[in-house]
This record gives C-alpha cells, structure tokens and sequence, in this order.
C-alpha cells in the first residue's frame, strides 16, 4: 500500500507539488492524467527519490518511510520508475547493466546473486513479453536505441526486477499504436494482486489497453479529481479545462480545489 | 541539480594501496649527476666502451638543453643533482633460477600480487622484474630461447647480444630527441629486451614490472623490442612505486622496431604513486616511447592506461615508415586529486597507404587536469594515408579539467584525416537512472566510467582488462561517504 500524505515539492521559491494526497492499494492499477506542467512527472521523480527538490509531507509504502531512504534502497524496497526519457549508458552493455541492477536488489534482500546463465534464461524468457530482439542486449544501455525500444526496454527492466509498485512515467508518449500495444501487453502481464501501479499519461489512449481501477487528475500541483475509469474517457471528450472550479462539486471528486 | 554531491567530490581521497616501501639492501652511486658518475654506473654494469662513449655523449648534449616548457602540467624545479641516479638491490649471488632471487624481493612482488615463481609455472606471461635500476628476475627465458625469442634484462641483452643492442639502440629514439629521453641515454640503468626472429610468433605475451623502491631514486629504464620479418609479440608493462613526501623522477624510453609483416601490441598499465589528496609526493613521468613500423605491411599498436602519477608526460607514436603499415593508439587517463596528465600519440605517415587510429579517454575527477595532445603528420611521400582519431573527455565533479590540443600536419593532398572530440560530465541524469535500478552511486559511477573506456580495455590482454577495470575501480574508490 502506497500513501501520499500532503506532499510538497519545490525547486527554489518554485513550489512545484502543493499538497499532494493518493492512497494506492495492492494489486491495484492508478492512472494520473493532467495538463503539461501539472507536477506529474514531478510526482514520479519524488516518488523513486529524485533529490532535486525540497519537501514535505509523507510517503509512506508498506509501513516505510520512502522518504528517508535513498534511490538504491527504494529500488530494493520494490518501488521503480519507468523513466519518460530513459537514460543512455554508453559502453555499459544492456544485460550487464540488468544482471547488475537484480544482483544489487538481491543482495540487499539477503538473496544470492544470480549467475550469468541463468540470469540469460530469465532475461530471454522475458523479452518475448515486450517482443525484443536478443541483440539488444548485448548493446548499450539504450545508446542508438529508438524512442520506442527505449520504452520497451523500460517495460522489460519492470519485468526482470519485478518491482511491488511501478510507476509509469509517459510510458505512451511517442509511440505509434503498435508499439503501444506491445507495451501495454507487457504491463498488462505484469498486474498482479501484489504489485501496485502508478500510470502517468496525457492520453486516453493508453488506458484503452492498460484499464485502471482508478483515475486522477492533477492540476497545478494538486490531485483535483479522481473517479474510475470513465473519468479518462470524459477527460478525452471534454478536455482538463473542464475539471475546473465548476467540476469541484462531482460526487467522486476528492482533490482540493484552488 | 544543485551543487556536485560529496560523494564525488571525495574521489580525491582514493587510496594508494602500493604504497609500501620494502627494505633492501641497496647499493647506490652517490646524488648528482657528472661525468663520473655515468662512468661509475657503466663500469657496475660492466659495460662495452662505445655504449660508454655513447652515454658520455648523451649527457654532453644534455648538458646544452632545457626541460620543455610547453608542456600544459605545472610543477616545481627539479634538481637534477639532488637525484640518485643508480640504486639497486645487492644481490645475494649471481642469480641461475628464480629460488635465487632475493626473498625480500620475491615478498615484495609476492605483495604487489605477481609471485615471480607462479607467473613462471601457471601463467602463459613471461615477466621481467625491475626494481629501481635492475632487473631482480626474469621468468620463462628457458621456454621462449627454444622458439628463439630472446627476452632478458638490458644490462643482460648488452653483456650476451651486444650487436642486436648497438643496431638498435637509438635507432627510433636518437639520443638527442628531447630533454628527458636524452637524459635517459646518458643514466639509463635497466630495462627490458626482447628480439622476435623471423616468422616468430611469440607463444606468451611478455611483460615488465617496474617497481621504484629506493627513496630519492630516478628511475631510467630502457626498453627496446625488436620484431623481425612477420614476428609478433604481445608486451605488457606494469608499475608502481611507494608513498613517499617528495617527488620521484621516471624519465623513461621504449623503442619498438616492426619489420616487414610484423606486429608488436604494447600494452601499458602505469600506476605510478599519485601523490596524496593535496597534491604532495608523487612520480614524475617523463617518457619517450616511440615505435617504428620499418617495413611495409608492419603494424605497431600502444595501449596505455594511466592512472598514476602526479605528473604524466608522454606521447607514445609511431613512425609509418613502410608502405601500408599501421599505428594505433589507445588510451585511458585518469587524473584524480591534483594529478596532471598531458598525454597523446603522434602518428608520423612517411610510407604510402599508412594508416592510424587514435582513441583517447580522459577521464578528470577531484582537481585533476588532462590533456590530450597529439600530433598527426602526413609527409608528401605518404601517398593514401588516412588516419582516424577520436577524443573523449569525461568530467567527474566541477573542479577538475578538459583540455585537447591536437596538431595535424598534411603535406600531401590525397591523405584522409578524420578528428572525433567530446566532452561530458558523469551526468546525475545518468547516475539517478543507475540508482533506481538498485546501483549504489559509487558502483553507477564506476560503472559509467568503465563503459566510457570500453572502447580502449577491449584493445587490452585479457588479463590486463581485467586488471585495468579494478585499477579504475579503486581510484574511484571512497566515493560514497
């Protein structure tokens, strides 16, 4: 179980996050929609600790203060991030980078680290679930990679370090509908009843084939609505402008209107 | 992102785990340097008279010179009397098997983690062992005298093959090349010499450990390889030295001489002191290392990485005398705490069709300063030649520095010159992205860096690779406070 609890975040006088509340229980899948600039990549990057920003509030996942721990041990507690713009690694090869990735998770959880053949095993068996090419993994850590076997990739990291909540950061944005659909395949393999999920999106699109349990909508640093999953299809025929001020009485509304 | 986190900023305080000194019983010529003195060593090393004269004339010519200054590195005078010039250890006996060598000296290397007596019976790795001015051991003589490859210590090479010596001496590094090589022709003391006959293709890759002990002690080695008509050979160059307050000169040569056909792989690892986290003590390395790919189709090719010394100065090159032949060069860097390396390759194209590569990476962290220089010439007479250099600089932290100055020279219009430079940062992008897969910072970083140098460990022996990547590993080292 993930709760947000009056979450700010700032960068200098520019207060960012205002005050973000969101509960995220097991096994359940949550979509974030909202404008540009409404905080919600912002969210994603505290979240997976990020110390870029100033903040207050509280965070806490499965009885742990998030907060307080650095990036490496929120990875061991479970939390990951699927980057919007994925980083490149050049000369680092991509299963390399992996099998280092698990081993250092399972270390901290007291596991044995996985040997070479046997992390191959599970790395192929798991890229059929984002249809990769094997030669990706020898290559660089998306060096030369397109935008959507970045993506992708992403997707397949998520399925190699099984994470207890992932957060999905744009993970559609700059897809075509193939692409999409391969990805949203492989996060939908993925839901269980023990892994929450944090799904950021601008579109409608994605929630066609990634369905949530919830939708919420955040506005200028705020969580402004949230409703199942028919808010995402209203979102899509009437614009963000609509869940203004006026929209603030909508019986599913649990957001604080400015 | 705010400032650079601590954790980077504190790669300044890697430690130097070879630091220790071993006491031996050493004889040394007394401080300075004249005339006498240079006698004095020739006459301990028994020498021939005309190398005699030929370091007399050495030194008189040295005498007529001045220390370069164009150099982009900063440090104080040297004393060039206030040296001693010879110290070695006083062996026991003349040395017939390596149980001879002295324990103190096999314990030493036993603690530098190459064990003389292991290197001989389980590794294909011939090793030529120098401690300050000699050379206390070489391992595996017996095997590779049966394929006709000579590898012995120099003063050995002079006293068993003298006319191999005085053709080749000097022959891609005259005496009066520069400041520092000049130097070394006049006080040289040790070094390594290996022949490669015809058609040979060395079974082991050969190396040298060099290892300065003595306080106050230069150290002047001399390497020369020689690889006749499609010989090739694999060499591999090591060194250390201990912690010590005040600096340590190392002015160095190497000469490689590739005929017809033949190949030579020169692969450095220098891990000279560095000097501590603010910038007292340390090695000055000042070393000529040149090649000459004499005959047509030969291919010479240097690999270094540098993450010693608070001073490194040296450009190894090659001559592309003969018709299609090729040099390269590959390199990696590290300048951390206050260390200063300015190092690079020159590629000279006499030859037609002769072609060079050069890889650069330099890596600055701390206060550290790198610069790459590095000099491409194409003659008129290099009809065809192309060269292709790549430059890439990595910055750790905010204070340390990039710098690239390289010189291309075309006389003839039909040659090819490619030049590749970039610099970045170890970007907190990269290392937030590495951090949230599970990677502590400090192995995100090592790691990040280690795949900077790819590209030039992959040119690296094995073994060597693998050495190289703990080196790296080490000097970033205490990054996470």
């Amino acid at each position: 179980m993930l709760r947000i609890e009056n979450l700010r975040a700032a960068v200098g006088d520019k207060l960012i996050l205002r005050g973000v509340n969101l509960e995220v229980p097991p096994g359940e899948v949550h979509a974030i929609m909202g404008p540009n600039g409404s905080g919600k990549s912002t969210l994603a990057h505290v979240l997976a600790g990020s110390d870029a920003y100033d903040l207050t509030g509280d965070v806490h996942y499965n009885g742990i203060d998030l907060l307080a721990l650095s990036p490496e041990a929120r990875a061991a507690a479970g939390v990951f991030l699927a980057f919007q713009h994925p980083m490149e690694i050049p000369g680092v090869g991509n299963l390399y980078f992996l099998r280092t990735a698990l081993n250092s998770i399972r270390k901290v959880r007291g596991l044995d680290e996985l040997g070479a053949v046997d992390f191959l095993a599970e790395a192929r068996e798991k890229m059929k679930l984002v249809e990769m090419d094997p030669s990706f993994m020898s290559r660089s850590v998306n060096e030369g990679f397109s935008g959507g076997e970045k993506k992708r990739n992403e997707i397949l990291q998520m399925a190699i370090l099984e994470p207890s909540l992932a957060i999905l950061d744009e993970t559609d944005s700059g897809l075509d509908i193939d692409a999409l659909r391969v990805v949203a395949n492989g996060v939908n393999a993925l839901r269980g009843p023990e892994r929450s999920m944090l799904v950021i999106t601008h579109h409608q699109r994605l929630l066609d084939y990634v369905v949530p349990d919830r939708v919420h909508v955040m506005a200028d640093g705020r969580i402004v609505t949230s409703g199942d999953k028919g808010l995402a299809r209203e979102l899509e025929e009437h614009g963000y402008t609509s869940q203004g001020p006026a929209d603030a009485g909508r019986p599913e509304a649990v957001g604080v209107v400015s | 992102m705010t400032a650079v986190p601590s954790e980077v900023r504190q790669l300044a305080d890697q430690e130097y785990q070879y630091g220790f000194s071993t006491d031996l019983d050493t004889d040394v010529v007394p401080r300075g340097l004249s005339e006498d003195v240079i006698t004095m060593i020739s006459a301990k090393k028994n020498e021939p008279d005309w190398l005699l004269q030929w370091r007399l004339q050495a030194f008189r010519h040295w005498l007529t010179m001045e220390e370069p200054g164009w150099q982009n590195v900063d440090y104080g005078p040297i004393d060039y009397q206030d040296i001693i010039y010879y110290a070695a250890p006083k062996p026991k006996a003349s040395l017939s098997s390596l149980d001879e060598v002295d324990p103190e000296v096999r314990e030493m290397f036993d603690k530098l983690g190459i064990s003389l007596a292991e290197q001989e019976r389980l590794s294909g790795v011939a090793v030529d062992a120098i401690v300050d001015s000699v050379s206390v051991a070489t391992t595996a003589s017996k095997r590779l005298a049966e394929v006709g490859v000579i590898f012995c210590s120099f003063s050995d090479a002079v006293q068993k093959h003298p006319d191999l010596v005085r053709t080749y001496l000097g022959s891609v590094v005259p005496y009066r090349d520069n400041f520092f090589a000049t130097l070394n022709s006049a006080v040289f003391t040790d070094g390594s010499f290996c022949y490669i006959p015809k058609g040979v293709k060395c079974p082991m890759e050969l190396s040298t450990y060099f290892r300065i002990n003595t306080a106050d002690t230069g150290q002047f080695e001399r390497t020369l390889i020689v690889a006749e008509d499609q010989a090739t050979v694999s060499y591999l160059e090591g060194c250390t030295a201990p912690m010590r307050d005040n600096h340590q000169l190392h002015a160095a040569v190497v000469e490689l001489v590739a005929m017809e056909g033949a190949e030579i792989k020169y692969s450095t690892v220098q891990n000279w002191y560095p000097g501590d986290a603010e910038g007292k003590g340390g090695v000055y390395n000042f070393v000529t290392k040149r090649g000459k790919c004499a005959g047509a189709n030969s291919k010479i090719s240097w690999t270094q990485v540098e993450t010693g010394s608070s001073i490194t100065w040296k450009y190894p090159g090659v001559v592309l005398q003969g018709d299609d032949s090729v040099g390269e060069f590959y390199s990696v860097a590290l300048s951390a705490n206050h260390q200063q390396a300015d190092t690079g390759t020159k590629m000279i194209h006499i030859g037609k069709n002769t072609r060079s590569t050069i890889v650069s990476k330099a890596i600055s962290a701390g206060h550290g300063q790198n610069t790459y220089r590095g000099l491409v010439k194409v003659l008129r007479s290099a009809e065809g030649a192309r060269n292709y250099t790549r430059c890439d600089s990595l910055l750790i932290g905010s204070e340390c520095g990039a710098h690239t100055f390289p010189y291309i020279e075309a006389k003839n219009s039909t040659a090819q010159i490619e030049h590749e430079a970039t610099t970045s940062k170890v970007s907190e992008d990269q290392l937030f992205y590495c951090r949230q897969r599970g990677i502590a910072e400090e192995d995100a970083t090592a790691m990040i860096v280690n795949g900077f140098c790819r590209e030039v460990f992959k040119e690296l022996p094995m073994e060597f690779a693998v050495e190289a990547q703990r080196l790296l590993d080490v000097s970033l080292e205490g990054s996470v406070g």
